[in-house]
């Protein structure tokens, strides 16, 4: 039974955190997600009570280590149903998954072939492939959309051809959340024999993966945005798939053997990807944060959400008409918004004006730089929720800005009052 | 300065600046001295120009796209430095800096920049206040440079 009281009881942030004297009302979990005491107690943990290296010692301290430590990888695995957890690598987040990628693939591509990626991309899923375009002439395609600007797998269809070699896809976008047919779009990718590689940070934390199922090729994601430790994600991928990959980060943990003619050789998969000392407590935090979200159940979560989400949009759509809404028929993604009047850059303003009543939203560009051309505005505000939030907070946010149009009405530039 | 201390007359002004800013154009002239910045934070991206004869500030214009903290602040600045010396803007800029991050400074001097007094109350946003100074003292750094 989801009872969200329950769950907020969990997070310290909730509880007794003030913003600007009110009560915080967290909806930039698409950004981070808060932190359950559970996962601030097994980072503390291993500080307090075993703080030591991985995969080096010979004693016991050093042994508990090792075993919390790799521990996550069968966690993870549960997670996202892959077949052995000598697939998952960690990584310091999607970003840093997705570079690796880019490194990885970069001499199984070659010049000519086809990037296929969308407008409404992260930063962090179109920078290494621009850069692969610069070393070494690939091409970057983006998939077609509708006027609402989804992607649809007829318009997916309509985008692929014989020399795409590589689709690259946000499974749900970080603005719009439109939560793509993954199991459609990686059937057809199979049949030209590419590659399909999805970005999961915004998924993972909201829905259940299934990777097998689903029969996609690789996955990042980050540990943070489901109440994970920052510093810590996972990149995926099929085992045969992921240890051909060519490792970029050369040191300490991930080679066998190291002779003077300079001849070296390396683990294979995870461990070659895993040079250096790793962030030990953020991975041991993941494993808990996962635990949490499984245990709580990802439908549930969904579930919640989407009933929140859908409030939210009913209440907005009849009572603020100033409220422009970008993605109202997105089921459990953020709600993406702009006030007319105040697109663009003021967007920030009604973002300020929101934090003076406790409400934490994100302005701007949301990383997705792309996206400016298909919604027509350099900035809009972003609500997005997590398990934790309730009715209440979105009627908290709701009534805040109706509150600020009406009093920008009598008082242009009421939104700054905070500034005088 | 007493009656800048009324938050409705500071609204007023900082509204006025956003929808009227001053001095906001650019012109395709090699004799002025440009520079773009575009902020790492958020979407304000300006772009300002200057032209400075015997260490005067003759001609300062700017443009882009800016929120309205950005804006107004930087019209007001515009209308601060116009015709001063380098050196003059250069304590105004200086001013305006200790006053964004709360230490002593000379509030005649600042006039209705005073308006931006409490930005550090959201530091986020400390940026748009200032996109404009960092421009300025970026163009005076280059004009002395090239001196």
């Amino acid at each position: 039974m989801f009872n969200v009281n329950e769950i907020r009881k969990q997070y310290p942030i909730l509880n007794g955190v003030k913003m600007e004297g009110h009560d915080l009302v967290y909806f930039d979990s698409g950004a981070t997600a808060l932190k359950p005491q559970g996962v601030i107690d097994k980072v503390v943990e291993y500080y307090e009570e075993y703080s030591t290296n991985a995969h080096r010692g010979d004693y016991e301290l050093s042994h508990r280590t090792d075993f919390e430590y790799e521990k996550v990888r069968k966690i993870v695995q549960k997670l996202i149903n892959c077949k052995t957890d000598m697939e998952i690598v960690y990584t310091s987040g999607t970003t840093h998954s997705i570079n690796l990628l880019a490194h990885g693939l970069k001499h199984s591509l070659k010049k000519g072939d086809v990037i296929l990626i969308s407008e409404f991309e992260h930063a962090s899923n179109v920078l290494p492939w621009f850069r692969l375009k610069d070393e070494i002439g690939i091409e970057i395609e983006y998939v077609k959309l509708n006027e609402n600007n989804e992607l649809t797998v007829d318009l997916f269809k309509e985008s692929i051809h014989d020399k795409v070699k590589l689709v690259c896809l946000a499974h749900i976008s970080n603005v719009l959340g439109q939560c793509l047919d993954m199991k459609e779009i990686a059937r057809i990718t199979h049949e030209y024999e590419a590659i399909i590689a999805v970005d999961g940070a915004q998924s993972v934390p909201h829905i259940r993966i299934d990777v097998t199922d689903l029969d996609i090729d690789f996955l990042s994601f980050s540990a943070h945005k489901f109440g994970g430790p920052t510093g810590i994600g996972v990149l995926w991928g099929k085992y045969d798939l992921l240890d051909s990959l060519e490792a970029y980060n050369l040191g300490g943990g991930m080679n066998t053997r190291i002779e003077c003619d300079t001849c070296y050789y390396l683990k294979q998969a995870p461990f070659k990807f895993e040079a250096g000392t790793p962030a030990i407590e953020a991975t041991i935090g993941m494993g808990k944060a996962i635990e949490f979200i499984m245990e709580i159940g990802l439908d549930n979560i969904h579930d919640h959400i989407k009933k929140i989400r859908k409030h939210a949009i009913e209440r907005i759509i009849k009572e603020i008409p100033e409220v422009i809404i970008y993605n109202k028929d997105s089921e459990g993604g953020p709600i993406a918004f702009n006030v007319t009047g105040y697109e663009g850059a003021r967007s920030q303003d009604i973002g300020s004006a929101l934090a003076t009543y406790g409400i934490a939203v994100r302005t701007g560009e949301h990383c997705a730089k792309l996206l400016v051309n298909l919604l027509n505005t350099k900035g809009s505000i972003r609500a997005s929720l997590y398990l934790y939030n309730t009715i209440e907070d979105m009627d908290k946010l709701v009534d805040a800005l109706k509150d600020i149009v009406e009093k920008e009405k009598i008082n242009k530039g009421d939104a700054l009052s905070w500034l005088l | 300065m007493a009656t800048l201390n009324d938050p409705m007359l500071l609204r007023g002004i900082i509204m006025d600046h956003y929808d009227n800013p001053r001095h906001h154009e650019l012109v395709d002239d090699s004799k002025y001295l440009s520079i773009r910045n575009d902020s790492d934070s958020c979407i304000d991206d300006i772009t300002m120009q200057v032209n400075i004869k015997n260490d005067i500030i003759e001609v300062i214009r700017f443009d882009g796209v800016a929120c309205t903290i950005a804006t107004s602040s930087t019209s007001i600045l515009t209308d601060l430095v116009i015709g001063k010396t380098i050196k003059e803007a250069q304590n105004i800029i200086d001013n305006y800096n200790n006053m964004i991050y709360e230490k002593k400074y000379d509030e005649d001097l600042l006039e209705e920049a005073i308006a931006f007094q409490n930005v550090h109350r959201q530091a986020n946003r400390i940026k748009c206040a200032t996109i404009g100074y960092d421009a300025l003292q970026a163009l005076i750094n280059k004009y002395q440079e090239e001196k």
